[in-house]
């Protein structure tokens, strides 16, 4: 009876919920679509856990909320067509376009930042000394293990298709790969 | 059991028969992608050869000229580490018939320690995801799936309930849980190997950048990956790492290590350290059971007389989105050398050079990794070069400055939550894509990649669903050995429960000639 008591005090579950779904989690992203059984959740009564009180030093409520996104950014087409170029990779489907979109958005949050006077970093290892040896060849000389790897060659050449040719444009483009899919 | 082994209670071949056996009745778990059978039998019998040399054995011990403590132990590696004539796939179908021409570094130094090679495991395609569901040969399942603590208290109906393992390395993690080898290499870009590693109840140690050899890692991520090491305990963890770190001349990115790692001290005192709980680790969304297991931990070193205290990392909030545009910024550098020329995948397509870039590429790539570019590309273009990506430098010097301030104010190791929650079952955790997954469960453990620090995350209970949670440590950097004292610390102390007295199925693992700590230690 004791240890119903002190499970009654805490927060975390109030004995409203049983019966009713066993979702404790605060994160909305996820539905717990099982139901805990009433026997289950009785069993975690007895646990020692129950009766445990919470840290002064660990915060109980989450200590910031998400930054709100603003609307979507929306990429004009000859935009869309000059990533697929450089990439050399295509979107395949609107909704690849729309995954462009919102990691767009969400990068948008950087920049309530203030970093005035900030040196951008580009290794965690900027205060170190980088590690040099001689000048000297100690490896190299297995081009045959290295052309076994690649389909196309002759001799010790890698074959490539005719270059200079530029990408033809977006619609046939679409027609090529679809051509090309699995 | 590597004392077993010199005891001779059991053999090198017995072992490396019963993880294979093993590996075969958990297919369903898929954890691996290729398994080296004849290779990690052949490997075990020269193991055995050598431990079975009797007096010659123990001369070699003495003189200090051995094989050591990992000879004859089982162990697996993530398929993005090269390892020569054994398919390295990466999960993806530009790599699916790629076999490299030699051994990634780490991989190699296990070798040269006489371990056994398992086989290579499942992850995400290419090291993106945070659920090992998107790679090419199918999803991971987390083997406390199948464990009678799930089966009971998760509500699971069906076998179609199966929870995830976390990613990317979740194939690592899946074989260390299950007990088909007794370590495995990850690696760990936002998380990559403490996420997989809280969900499936294993020890799992991020290192500071530079300590290991990326030299054979298929880079993501060149400023933040890391090979990641994952056990059931934290010694094996510190034998492991005492044998990996060290400068390499073949990866100009190591550092010299700060010391040869020697065992960790059986009864280490808190009483000299400060715990660092920074208050904003409790982000949206952080489950109310890891929150109260946060706390008891926190309990458990202020009454054994450690100093605890709240800390303030102010950035942490922008950190999550500092680390999406770096790391698909650097993602769209690494991933162009996948022409299709000189190695890998290539398509038909053969009108000219670009057509024939542009199709294998779209044929090789899935549409995470084809996203990650584009994104990447995005925010390289010289009109948004100064806005994004040098922002986000900006950004990181700011949150890797956040720790400096917290260690150099007397904070020993900080204490903070690895994942939100336990892990989802994959029908919940497919609901939403990708991105939004990787964005939500590497809130915790990507601002130690962007630092570079090194961090841990110890398995410490059970949820009412019966799955594992784990916290995580954080360290200053180069302080990787402190970090595995204060988790082993609380390894001794939490009692966690081994997956083994959770399983209901018969195993003949249990077997009288090896004690139950031999039966998940190595050391």
């Amino acid at each position: 009876m004791i240890k119903m008591l002190a499970f009654q005090t805490l927060r975390v579950v109030s004995l409203k919920i049983i019966g009713s779904s066993c979702n404790l989690l605060t994160n909305n992203v996820y539905s717990i679509t099982k139901r805990c059984s009433l026997r289950s959740l009785q069993s975690q009564i007895l646990r020692p856990l129950s009766s445990h009180q919470h840290n002064l030093k660990v915060p109980k409520v989450p200590t910031w909320e998400p930054v709100p996104e603003e609307e979507l950014p929306r990429i004009p087409a000859d935009l869309v067509d000059k990533l697929e170029r450089l990439a050399l990779v295509d979107f395949r489907t609107q909704q690849g376009l729309e995954c462009l979109e919102k990691a767009i958005r969400f990068a948008d949050q950087l920049h309530v930042v203030d970093t005035s006077g900030v040196e951008p970093m580009d290794s965690v290892l900027e205060d170190r000394a980088l590690y040099l040896r001689d000048d000297t060849v100690t490896e190299g000389d297995c081009a045959e293990e290295l052309l076994k790897l690649a389909k196309n060659t002759v001799e010790e050449y890698f074959v490539a298709p005719p270059g200079n040719i530029p990408l033809p444009r977006r619609e046939e483009r679409a027609a090529i790969l679809r051509h090309s899919e699995f | 059991v590597s004392l077993a082994f010199r005891e001779g209670r059991i053999s090198p071949t017995e072992l490396c028969r019963k993880c294979l056996n093993r590996i075969k009745k958990t297919q369903r778990l898929n954890a691996y992608i290729t398994v080296t059978d004849e290779f990690a039998m052949s490997q075990a019998r020269q193991s055995e050869a050598r431990l079975l040399q009797g007096v010659d054995a123990l001369m070699h011990f003495v003189l200090g000229i051995p094989k050591g403590p990992l000879d004859g132990i089982p162990f697996a590696v993530k398929d993005n580490f090269c390892t020569a004539n054994i398919r390295t796939t990466c999960a993806s179908k530009m790599l699916k018939d790629y076999t490299p021409p030699y051994n990634a570094t780490v991989v190699q130094k296990l070798l040269d320690q006489g371990a056994v090679l398992m086989g290579k495991t499942n992850m995400d395609e290419f090291a993106m995801g945070a659920g090992s569901t998107d790679g090419v040969f199918g999803p991971v399942r987390n083997p406390w799936s199948y464990a009678a603590s799930y089966r009971t208290q998760g509500g699971a109906a069906s076998d179609s309930d199966w929870v995830i393992t976390g990613g990317s390395s979740g194939g690592s993690a899946a074989a260390v849980a299950s007990c088909t080898s007794y370590l495995a290499l990850g690696s760990d870009t936002g998380g990559s190997t403490r996420n997989p590693g809280a969900l499936c109840g294993v020890f799992a140690l991020k290192p500071t950048y530079g300590l290991l050899s990326r030299h054979g890692l298929i880079p993501l991520v060149n400023s933040m990956d890391v090979p990641g090491i994952i056990t059931r305990s934290v010694s094996d963890a510190a034998i492991v790492l005492g044998v990996l770190q060290g400068i390499d001349v073949r990866d100009s990115t190591t550092v010299p290590a700060p010391s040869a790692l020697t065992d960790l001290p059986e009864d280490f005192d808190v009483r000299n350290i400060c715990v660092g709980i920074p208050k904003e680790y409790h982000a949206p969304g952080l489950s109310e059971e890891t929150l109260a297991q946060w706390s008891r931990v926190a309990d458990l070193f202020e009454k054994a007389g450690a100093r605890v205290k709240q800390v303030s990392l102010p950035h942490t909030r922008y950190s999550i989105v500092c680390y999406h545009v770096l790391c698909h910024t650097e993602v769209a550098s690494n991933m162009a050398r996948f022409d299709g020329l000189e190695y890998g995948h290539r398509s038909e397509m053969k009108s000219s050079t670009e057509v024939m870039y542009a199709s294998t590429r779209h044929e090789g790539f899935n549409d995470v990794v084809r996203g990650r570019i584009l994104s990447g590309n995005y925010f390289l273009l010289k009109q948004n070069y100064q806005h994004y990506f040098v922002k986000a430098q900006k950004v990181r010097r700011l949150i890797a400055d956040d720790f400096r301030h917290v260690f150099g104010s007397g904070v020993d190791v900080l204490l903070t939550p690895t994942t939100l929650n336990d892990a989802a079952c994959y029908h919940d955790f497919t609901q939403e894509d990708n991105r939004t997954r990787s964005a939500q469960e590497d809130v915790f453990t990507q601002p130690a990649n962007m630092a570079g620090l090194p961090a841990v995350s110890v398995p410490i209970a059970l949820s009412r669903r019966g799955l594992p949670i784990g916290l995580q440590l954080i360290g200053p950097a180069l302080e990787d050995k402190k970090l595995l004292c204060v988790a082993q610390w609380i390894e001794q102390r939490v009692g966690f429960p081994s997956i083994s007295d959770c399983d209901d199925t018969q195993e003949s693992r249990k077997d009288p000639r090896v004690t139950r700590r031999e039966q998940t230690s190595a050391v």
